[in-house]
C-alpha cells in the first residue's frame, strides 16, 4: 500500500516537502520511519533514531505505534515551537 | 456573519478590532481575556534579527479548532478566537493572539491560559531564528510541556520519548 509522507521544518530542509512511499500492509509509523532512515544518507541523518521527532497521521499528532492504512498522510517533524 | 475561530496568516492583527468582533452581539459576556505573543529582540542571550514561522497547513487549523472545543467544554467559553502569523517576522512584531469571552473573569483567564499552553506544544508550528550567527531552528522547551501538564494533559513535545 502507499502512503503520502510530508516533512516540515528541519526535516523538510533536509529531505524536501515530502514523497509517496510504498509500505508493508502491516506498517506503523515507526516501521515507516525506520524504513526511510535505512535508505542512508540524508534520510538516515534526518529521520534516524538519534533525532527527536514527532509525527502525525492524517493531520493528527500521534505516537509512532499508530498503524497505517492505504492512502494515509504521515507527517514527520521536530518538536513544535509555536506561540 | 461570524468570523472563523482560527486564522493562520501572514498579515498582522488588530487586538481591539478582534476583541470587538468577538464579543459583538453577545450580552451574556462579562469578561474578555486576550493574550498577545510578540517577537523578543533577544532569545537565550542572542540578538534576533528575524523570526520565520512555518506550519502544517490543514493540520494547524484542525488542531486549534479542537483545542477551542476542549476549552469550551472545560471553562464554558462563550467565544474564542486564535490568530497565528506565519512567514518572516521582525523583532517586536505580534505573533499570536488568543482571545476568549466568558460570563466571568475566572473562566476567561483560565481558558486563555489553557489555550496558549495547549498551542505551544500541540499546534504544528516551527520557528527559525536568524541572528548574527546565522539561522537556527528554535528548540522546544520542557517548561512548555510542564505548562500543559498542569491541565492534566500529557503528550510530551520537547521531551518526546522514543516509542520503541
Amino acid at each position: 500500500m502507499k502512503v503520502v509522507v510530508r516533512y516540515f521544518a528541519a526535516v523538510r530542509e533536509a529531505l524536501g516537502s515530502g514523497e509517496d512511499v510504498e509500505v508493508d500492509p502491516r506498517a506503523d509509523i515507526a516501521s515507516l520511519r525506520d524504513a526511510l532512515a535505512a535508505r542512508g544518507g540524508r534520510h538516515a541523518e534526518a529521520l534516524g533514531r538519534q533525532r527527536v521527532l514527532r509525527s502525525a497521521r492524517n493531520r493528527v499528532l500521534c505516537a509512532e505505534s499508530a498503524a497505517l492504512a492505504d492512502g494515509d498522510e504521515v507527517g514527520f517533524f521536530p518538536p513544535l515551537t509555536g506561540g | 456573519m461570524t468570523a472563523p475561530r482560527v486564522s493562520i496568516r501572514a498579515d498582522d492583527f488588530d487586538l481591539g478590532a478582534e476583541v470587538a468582533e468577538l464579543r459583538a452581539g453577545d450580552g451574556g459576556v462579562g469578561a474578555v481575556c486576550a493574550f498577545v505573543g510578540t517577537v523578543r529582540e533577544r532569545n537565550e542571550g542572542a540578538a534576533v534579527g528575524s523570526l520565520e514561522l512555518e506550519h502544517y497547513p490543514g493540520m494547524t487549523e484542525a488542531a486549534i479548532e479542537s483545542m477551542i472545543d476542549e476549552a469550551t467544554r472545560r471553562f464554558g467559553v462563550r467565544a474564542a478566537r486564535v490568530v497565528h502569523r506565519i512567514g518572516k517576522l521582525a523583532p517586536s512584531a505580534q505573533i499570536v493572539l488568543v482571545a476568549v469571552t466568558a460570563a466571568h473573569r475566572g473562566e476567561a483567564f483560565r481558558a486563555c491560559e489553557f489555550l496558549m499552553d495547549y498551542l505551544k506544544t500541540q499546534a504544528p508550528f516551527w520557528k527559525k531564528e536568524t541572528g548574527p550567527g546565522g539561522a537556527r531552528w528554535v528548540d522546544a522547551r520542557v517548561a512548555d510541556d510542564d505548562a500543559l501538564a498542569r491541565w492534566g494533559i500529557g503528550g510530551g513535545n520537547a521531551a518526546a520519548k522514543e516509542t520503541r
